[in-house]
């Protein structure tokens, strides 16, 4: 098994370990950041397999611009329960 | 009875999903050669545009007009999320919609980190030609710092009129040059308008630099647009 392979399967486990718990988790921060750990984790693998472009656009839209986003959201949800 | 239909669904369209990737995995053998347009792109790139960056020249130059298409996408998502949110924009004079105030360490440590973001951002779409990145990432960066204004201090806004501006000049000056391309080189968004320069250089690669930067402002600005209308909107009372 070359290095390669071995990267991958080892990115593949991980980030559908962080979808599972996004998707099992009772706490939405925990939720949105591991959400945002699938993109991250696509990124690396997009740059292993010589793609810097999409690596980059994957990690500043998927796991960057997307993740604030949520946090962005669920600031205004949390100011309207305080009310 | 309804219970269990209710469960099987989803696991019948995952076993159709899981076979579908299966079948595409399983029949997948990696080329050898490249495909004819891919092995042109390669050998062709350098001496056609003097970019350095393959990736750049086919998004900016060979495939120029699939790009205008998406910048145009991105557009009119920004223009119907603020058309959406008028409805519910907060009054001249009132603060929107604001958050709880935000920490110390947030505040300082915004006021630290968005102008290296910012010229980060400005470094990846101008580098656009000549290493990894380009318009839509670097977009995407400064985007991302401008958010990170508005978490820190809700009150400063930005002024809508300016995104707009350099939106709309973004746009239109993009447009203008891939005419240009069609009047005094080879077609619409050919970047031979400008001379190709010294290969390797920031500025070489013809009018891709200066496309790659409209680009990017232009993304940069629609994004931008998109979280400050989100953030202007009003609370429901």
């Amino acid at each position: 098994m070359t290095l390669l392979t071995f990267m991958a399967a080892l990115l593949a486990v991980a980030s559908l370990g962080a979808a599972v718990i996004a998707l099992v988790t009772r706490s939405t921060v925990v939720a949105v950041l591991s959400a945002g750990l699938v993109s991250l984790f696509a990124s690396v693998m997009f740059l292993l397999l010589a793609a810097p472009d999409v690596a980059m656009t994957e990690a500043a839209i998927g796991s960057g611009l997307t993740t604030f986003l949520f946090f962005f959201v669920l600031g205004r949800i949390r100011r309207e329960g305080t009310k | 009875m309804n219970f269990t239909t209710r469960k099987a669904i989803p696991l019948v369209l995952l076993l159709l999903l899981g076979s579908v990737f299966y079948a595409l995995f399983a029949g997948y053998t990696p080329d050898e050669t490249l495909n004819r347009s891919a092995s042109y792109y390669a050998s062709q790139t350098v001496q056609d545009t003097g970019a350095q960056n393959v990736v750049t020249a086919i998004i900016v130059t060979y495939r120029g007009l699939d790009t205008l298409g998406e910048v145009t996408v991105l557009f009119l998502t920004a223009a119907i999320v603020g058309l959406v949110l008028a409805h519910s924009k907060a009054p001249k004079g009132r603060s929107g919609s604001g958050f709880l105030p935000s920490g110390e360490l947030l505040t300082t440590g915004t006021r630290m980190l968005v102008p290296v973001i910012l010229l980060f951002g400005a470094y990846v779409f101008l580098n656009g030609h000549l290493t990894p990145g380009g318009g839509f990432q670097g977009g995407a960066i400064v985007a991302s710092a401008m958010l990170l204004m508005l978490l820190s201090d809700s009150a400063e806004r930005f002024s809508h009129r300016l995104i707009s501006r350099i939106e709309s000049s973004a746009g239109l000056t993009y447009v203008i040059l891939g005419l240009l391309g069609m009047l005094f080189a080879g077609g619409f968004l050919d970047n031979r308008i400008l001379p190709l320069g010294s290969f390797g250089s920031i500025l070489s690669a013809g009018a891709i630099p200066l496309i790659y930067a409209l680009i990017g402002l232009k993304v940069g600005a629609e994004f931008s647009s998109i979280l400050t209308s989100l953030e202007a909107t009003e609370d429901s009372q």
